[in-house]
């Protein structure tokens, strides 16, 4: 699986980040996890709002700090 | 030693030694600009932070939580209505810029897999204008007029640089292939008129809590101001009742949360910043352990007062030792400012909207800076110029909008701004 977490690096970008890594641990999945900051990036994976979450090319979530409980049933 | 890892934290420690070395403690300018910026902070941590910050937090808090991102969104796609794209751009910085770092990839977004180039513009320029913080603590510290002449002015200059930005680079954005963005799905968690209720409620506390003194002590704006802690309570009570019906508290949580306040309000009934802090502290300690939207609505509300807080006190701090108390001076003397940006001229309207395009402003530092220069002979004009240059664009943040749009746009769009900005404050300036 390969998560990328796109935000410019502001704190709810690091937050949103933080919760994944956590939650990809926690449920022992394997998977990559991958920032994206660069702006051109962000818009080519087609996220209008950071913090977003995108999961194998699919975005789950966008302008929002996903909660535990979000991340967990995605990558499961 | 490794050196290139280690040179920063000496530059670091030289460079403070050496300010430490030649601290000028004795020069009556320098010791009266350190007075100055206390009196300064303290002025605003009395007047400003619990009624009016604490307030705004919870308002753009609540902005982020219960105004669905996606209805806005929508209107900025690729397939959306041009015109109206114009429109929502140029006003949807209240609620979607509650953030300064959303700005840039809404913006690199709106241009590359949305609206296009116009309507991005339009929103890159009023965005960072128009956040309900920095409307609120503009009015609130630079006067309702300028709060009022910012928001309009960076709303209307907005769409008229969008529209000459698409202009000029018509032919490339018709090339443009449309790819369509990912638009998150709206969710509607309760009707329309239930939110327009519980802001209002929350706006009418906020602003009679701070309702000023009127000049003269009759009239219906003094009857308001002596009213002023009842229509409050009123409003908080409404907000309380709002968050039992429609946000699904509990309803003695909610009483249990209220009591302290309302105890504090008849007991020390001459302190009303007590009865109100304890009302805040109720509200936190009733929502914040929850898990859900109005849980939410405490975490971003605690996020953007942990954001902003310290880079406001480091603002407050620098703007006092720089320029002064309103009618104070600080370390710059006064004249240097009012040649430079005194008066209404078209001189010192492009010298402040120069100056504020390339300036780098940390959120809502404006605000004071500008106090202090308004304080030290700083024009109307001039002062809504750099408020309309200032936060919209930066060095820094120019180089990440050439790497999203390239040299040639980036140098028009830089341009249109001064050019806009200036002229926003000459109108400005003949009028106030």
């Amino acid at each position: 699986m390969e998560i990328k977490v796109c935000g410019p690096g502001c704190r709810k970008c690091h937050e949103t980040e933080r919760v994944v890594q956590e939650m990809v641990e926690e449920a022992g999945v394997q998977a990559t996890v991958e920032k994206v900051s660069d702006f051109n990036e962000i818009a080519q994976l087609g996220v209008f709002s950071t913090p977003a979450v995108v999961i194998d090319g699919q975005i789950k979530c966008v302008g929002k700090v996903p909660t535990r409980k979000e991340v967990l049933a995605w990558i499961k | 030693m490794d050196w290139k890892k280690e040179w920063k934290p000496l530059l670091w420690i030289v460079s403070i030694f050496i300010a430490c070395y030649y601290l000028p403690i004795g020069n009556s300018r320098f010791d009266n600009a350190v007075m100055e910026a206390l009196h300064l902070v303290k002025w605003y941590a009395q007047e400003h932070v619990l009624l009016c910050l604490i307030p705004a937090f919870f308002i753009a808090g609540a902005i982020a939580v219960f105004v669905s991102q996606a209805s806005v969104l929508k209107y900025l796609g690729a397939k959306a209505n041009k015109i109206l794209a114009y429109g929502v751009a140029s006003v949807s910085g209240s609620v979607l810029a509650v953030c300064s770092c959303t700005i840039l990839p809404l913006f690199s977004g709106i241009y590359k897999m949305g609206a296009g180039l116009g309507p991005a513009t339009a929103f890159l320029y009023s965005g960072p204008a128009i956040n309900v913080l920095a409307i609120i603590l503009t009015a609130r510290i630079l006067g309702p007029e300028l709060g009022f002449a910012r928001a309009v002015g960076a709303i209307v200059f907005s769409v008229i640089i969008g529209l000459l930005m698409h202009f000029f680079f018509r032919k490339e954005e018709m090339e443009k292939a449309a790819a369509q963005a990912a638009m998150p799905e709206p969710e509607v968690m309760r009707p329309l008129w239930q939110n327009v209720i519980y802001f209002g409620a929350m706006v009418g506390i906020l602003i009679f809590a701070n309702w000023g003194k009127p000049g003269e002590p009759t009239g219906i704006w003094n009857t308001i101001y002596t009213n002023k802690w009842l229509i409050t309570s009123l409003f908080s009570a409404a907000l309380g009742i709002i968050l039992m019906l429609w946000y699904k508290l509990p309803k003695w949580q909610v009483i249990v949360a209220g009591l302290p306040a309302v105890v504090l309000a008849f007991i020390f009934s001459g302190y009303p910043n007590l009865a109100f802090a304890a009302g805040v502290l109720g509200l936190s300690v009733l929502i914040s352990p929850r898990e859900d939207e109005t849980g939410e609505w405490f975490r971003e509300s605690w996020g953007f007062a942990k954001q902003i807080l310290p880079l406001l006190l480091f603002g407050v701090l620098i703007a006092g030792i720089l320029l002064g108390r309103p009618g104070g001076e600080g370390l710059i003397p006064s004249e240097w400012v009012s040649r430079a940006v005194g008066g209404n001229s078209i001189l010192s309207n492009f010298a402040a909207s120069f100056a504020g395009a390339f300036m780098y402003f940390a959120t809502l530092t404006e605000v004071p800076i500008l106090q202090g220069l308004i304080g030290n002979g700083m024009g109307k004009g001039p002062a809504l110029s750099l408020l309309l240059a200032g936060p919209a664009l930066s060095l820094p943040n120019m180089l990440v909008i050439r790497s999203v749009m390239g040299t040639k746009k980036t140098v028009v769009f830089v341009s249109l701004v001064v050019i806009m900005a200036t002229l926003s404050g000459l109108i400005f300036g003949s009028i106030f």
